[in-house]
């Protein structure tokens, strides 16, 4: 066990509520390496309760990376340093004693800020409700053997569906675009038979959504991928491209 | 026993095997066109709660659903990660929906009920179909067919999963049902909103109270009945597996309403934990049961043995699981497993720098099973042990990778290549609000699905069967059964919600919120949190006696008085503002600690996950009393913090009653 040996300076952002301007506060803080990142707000935040002073608001719940309810931008990149991993997988190894860390909310006009690193993202439920679903109800289902899927299109089918839905994707990118994210969901869909149904009718509209929550336009750059925790691959964007043609070519 | 509570679990007559059927085939229905007027409130959206507010909808009633996370598909059931259990025998093992209702028995050490046990078993089979249905990916062999693997306390392979990632795959399928429903109109969803009462009204549940925590706005919401979906409470240790969030407030305002809580101390300890690390922690990290598939358990022979696991040769290693229970060897169940690791720490084998954790070593079967296998799938003839080791990576990457992943990100140390060190740690809650065979709580209209009630796991659940237990409450029980209820209701119109007793509710809720705001005191409210935990650790976690039992009571009812004098809650009600919603939680943790301990100091035996000192076998296992405690120990909550204990029996007639015995 290591003890609290590093010494840090934090530039956090401060939002009352979404109306207000916001500002970045200076704080410093002692942490050990084996902290998570999220257990280093956890002592700010009792410092700052015990000073008197308004702890810093934001999103978390399994602490595991699953969730996708944590979402800080550390030093100007959503989920921090390291690839792959979320801000709360993130540890304090990955920085030195005597760092400045610079930690802002996801910015998209999309995502409206509740207060300091806490975002609305409830657009992204509205683009699921939109289609990003099988319509089947309770009750419906055929035996699950009964439809063979060969392990590679599962296995592909997967990877898409491991999307966990925090938006860093949308906050990496310079247009704020939800492809990456409703790529992620076309594309599990469409790869499987049970999907295939109502495929045309689900791109449209979820793409529809997306346009219509402010999200903006894919430039093919790249960074919501190389950002993305999950490693979501690019190519779940060309899926969603490649349906929508097809779709819109059906008339849909 | 008070007058006016009767324990009536209304199991129907008949044959085990068909009492659901025959229940199913004549409950009340209620026809569409007043489904349509009938509003149900459903507070929790993990899978007990999304799929019963899908379903729902899709039957046609009109339904309002609730979460506090900002999202419904961030539940806490996203976080599971093994499997979940099914009965479909489709490795024609010998699996059947009797093996499968047996095992839940005998794994709960029998205290479970025998016509919900069997009722889950039932309709196991069509979760897996509803799920593929759905789109979820489950795991697949190269043929097509579905993939399984093997649970603690079982012999067949009956788990079907998705990598180290069902629950995020089974959840996200109903979180899909659910969105669609919203999309079409059948279902508002209110996210960011917490329930902070039940409302009852001529003694039948009516509504809620929700806080917009958001706007920190209290609103009342009216339903012809009230479904709690709200989860376990196993943050009630401070450190556990569970999401930060996981709390037991839904559940504990419907007991101080006059809800029953069912055998509160009936706790899981899951064997396969990372260790704590240090007193900054926040959490603690399962690593998956279905890592002990291939993971084998071992502690050095000899006390202090401080070579590098991998030098350790064979015979200096104690496989205490595979010695001790050779039958089951490294899949006993959970309680069995974690006494065991427990015991061999306290006698001074245990590894790493607390010397608290035990290795799980997956060295073994990469070479022997997995590196063979693909060995000889690929025709290479004669494999060194380097080349065997190497290809079972890359299959022990495809079962477990995320879970050897998050190993690494939180220890920096790579299990590919050294043993895990695991400890035991809180994960589940067996215990819960008391309900009926129909899911009802004794409060009429008042209902728990899921974690949040007592009823199919008895003393200890067995691994990949919670999940099987949420989506059978939420998918195939609950639409069935609240029918009998609502079948009633059909001439109720809704109340308004500025009547008395909404207003009154509201009142209280109001009035708690700036009690807490109040106190302004100098100590944090995780520092409480922290210091309960502890208390419940040692006191009421995987050992308990009664002296500990007693002395745990005193400190608890000394901590809540220091929090309510002392604690520090900043900010105001009428605003986004996390911590306050965490000083209630920890406030109502702060009495089910009380009730927690008062159970398992009344119960003088031990079974599954309740370990009295005072009551085992030469062995050191579990030693029950089934003469006095064959029982559902159902609280009742007195105005300050009484309790009056009602008991259900528990009848066995189509399960023979043994000691367990996995040896
Ligand atoms: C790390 C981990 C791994 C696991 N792996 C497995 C596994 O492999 N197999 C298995 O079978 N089981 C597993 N379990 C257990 C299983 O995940 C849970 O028991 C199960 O998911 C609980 O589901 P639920 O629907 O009852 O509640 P939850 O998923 O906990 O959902 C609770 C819901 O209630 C809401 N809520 C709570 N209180 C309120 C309130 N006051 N107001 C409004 N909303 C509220 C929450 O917002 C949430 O939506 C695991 C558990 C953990 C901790
Ligand atoms: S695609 Fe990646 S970054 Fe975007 S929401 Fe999903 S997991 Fe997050
Ligand atoms: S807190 Fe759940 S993903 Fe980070």
């Amino acid at each position: 066990m290591s003890n609290s040996n590093m010494n840090l300076k934090l530039k956090v952002w401060r939002q009352q509520n979404a109306k207000d301007e916001g500002h970045f506060e200076d704080y410093t803080v002692q942490a050990s390496p084996d902290m998570s990142f999220l257990e280093m707000f956890d002592v700010l935040n009792e410092q700052l309760i015990t000073e008197g002073k308004n702890p810093v608001a934001f999103d978390h719940d399994c602490r595991e990376g699953i969730c996708g309810m944590c979402s800080m931008v550390i030093n100007g990149r959503p989920h921090g340093p390291k690839q792959g991993v979320t801000t709360c997988q993130l540890h304090m190894r990955s920085f030195s004693d005597g760092d400045t860390i610079v930690v802002e909310p996801w910015r998209s006009n999309a995502f409206p800020v509740i207060r300091d690193l806490s975002v609305n993202r409830s657009a992204f439920d509205r683009i699921i409700a939109s289609g990003g679903y099988v319509s089947v109800n309770t009750g419906n289902a055929v035996d699950a053997n009964a439809t063979l899927i060969p392990k590679e299109t599962a296995d592909e089918a997967f990877e898409a569906a491991t999307c966990i839905g925090c938006g860093a994707c949308v906050s990496a990118c310079k247009n704020a675009s939800a492809m990456l994210f409703v790529g992620a969901k076309v594309t599990q869909l469409s790869l499987l038979p049970q999907g295939q149904a109502e495929a045309s009718k689900r791109v449209v509209a979820m793409v529809n959504q997306m346009d219509a929550e402010g999200f903006g336009a894919c430039t093919n750059t790249g960074a919501c991928s190389a950002e993305c925790p999950k490693q979501i691959p690019l190519s779940v964007i060309a899926t969603l491209n490649r349906e929508y043609i097809k779709a819109k070519l059906k008339g849909y | 026993m008070s007058k006016n509570i009767k324990l009536d679990s209304k199991i129907p007559a008949g044959e085990l095997s068909q009492k659901w059927t025959q229940y199913r085939s004549s409950v009340p229905l209620v026809n569409p066109a007043n489904k349509r007027n009938l509003e149900i409130i459903v507070v929790g959206t993990g899978l007990a709660g999304s799929s019963a507010a899908a379903t729902l909808a899709e039957m046609g009633y009109k339904v309002k659903a609730f979460c506090f996370q900002d999202s419904p598909r961030r539940a806490h059931s996203i976080a599971a990660q093994g499997g979940i259990n099914a009965a479909k025998n489709y490795q024609n093992d010998g699996d059947s929906v009797y093996r499968l209702f047996y095992d839940t028995i005998k794994g709960g050490d029998y205290r479970a009920r025998e016509a919900n046990v069997h009722r889950l078993a039932e309709v196991s089979t069509s979760i897996i179909d509803q799920c593929v249905a759905q789109g979820v990916p489950f795991a697949r062999e190269y043929g097509g067919t579905l993939s399984n693997r093997s649970f603690g306390g079982t012999q067949v392979q009956r788990t079907f999963y998705a990598a180290g990632q069902t629950g995020q795959q089974l959840l996200l399928g109903a979180y899909q049902a659910l969105e669609r429903q919203v999309g079409l109109g059948n279902v508002k969803m209110y996210s960011r909103h917490e329930m902070l009462d039940v409302v009852v009204v001529d003694g039948k549940a009516r509504g809620i109270i929700a806080r917009n925590l958001i706007t920190g706005e209290l609103e009342r919401h009216f339903g012809h009945a009230v479904l709690l979906c709200t989860g376990g409470y196993g943050n009630v240790f401070y450190l556990s597996t569970n999401a930060m969030g996981s709390n037991v407030t839904a559940g504990w305002k419907a007991h101080k309403a006059g809800a029953l809580f069912g055998n509160p101390c009936f706790t899981q300890i899951h064997p396969t934990c990372i260790p704590v690390s240090g007193h900054y922690q926040s959490k603690l990290t399962l690593m998956s049961e279905s890592l002990r598939n291939d993971g084998r358990i071992w502690v050095p022979k000899s006390k202090d043995d401080n070579r590098h696991p991998n030098d350790i040769p064979e015979e200096d290693r104690d496989y205490y699981l595979e010695r001790r229970y050779p039958a089951f060897g490294n899949l006993v169940p959970r309680d069995v497993a974690s006494r065991a690791a427990k015991e061999r720490c306290d006698a001074g084998y245990g590894v790493g720098s607390s010397k608290m954790a035990v290795y799980l070593d997956f060295r073994y079967n990469m070479i022997n099973k997995y590196g063979r296998a693909e060995a000889s799938r690929l025709n290479i003839e004669n494999p060194d042990e380097a080349t065997l080791l190497q290809l079972g990576k890359e299959v022990a990457k495809e079962q477990y990778g995320n879970l050897f992943d998050m190993y690494k990100q939180i220890t920096d140390e790579d299990p590919y290549e050294v043993p895990m060190r695991i400890y035991p740690a809180v994960h589940y809650t067996m215990g819960g609000l008391w309900v009926d065979y129909e899911l009802m709580t004794n409060i009429p209209g008042l209902y728990a699905l899921g974690e949040a009630n007592f009823s199919d796991h008895g003393a200890n659940r067995l691994g990949a069967s919670a999940l099987m237990q949420g989506l059978a409450d939420g998918y195939f029980v609950i639409p069935y059964t609240i029918g009998s209820y609502l079948s009633n209701e059909i001439r109720t119109k809704s109340i308004p919600t500025d009547s008395d007793e909404f207003a009154a509710a509201e009142n209280k809720v109001r009035e708690r919120l700036q009690q807490l705001l109040s106190i302004n005191g100098t100590q944090t409210v995780e520092s409480f949190h922290r210091r309960l935990g502890l208390i419940m650790w040692d006191k009421c976690g995987m050992s308990r006696s009664e002296e500990g039992l007693k002395q745990a009571i005193a400190e608890i009812r000394a901590l809540r008085d220091e929090f309510w004098k002392d604690a520090r809650v900043p900010g105001t009600m009428d605003s986004f503002n996390p911590e306050l919603e965490k000083a209630g939680r920890v406030a109502d943790f702060l009495e089910l600690g009380e009730l927690m301990c008062i159970d398992a100091l009344e119960r003088n035996e031990s079974c599954g996950g309740h370990f009295r000192e005072e009551y085992q076998t030469e062995e050191g296992e579990a030693k029950r009393d089934d003469d006095n405690y064959m029982v559902v120990s159902a609280w009742e909550y007195k105005e300050g913090n009484a309790w009056e204990l009602h008991k259900e029996p528990l009848v066995y007639e189509n399960i023979k009653i043994a000691q367990r015995s996995y040896k």
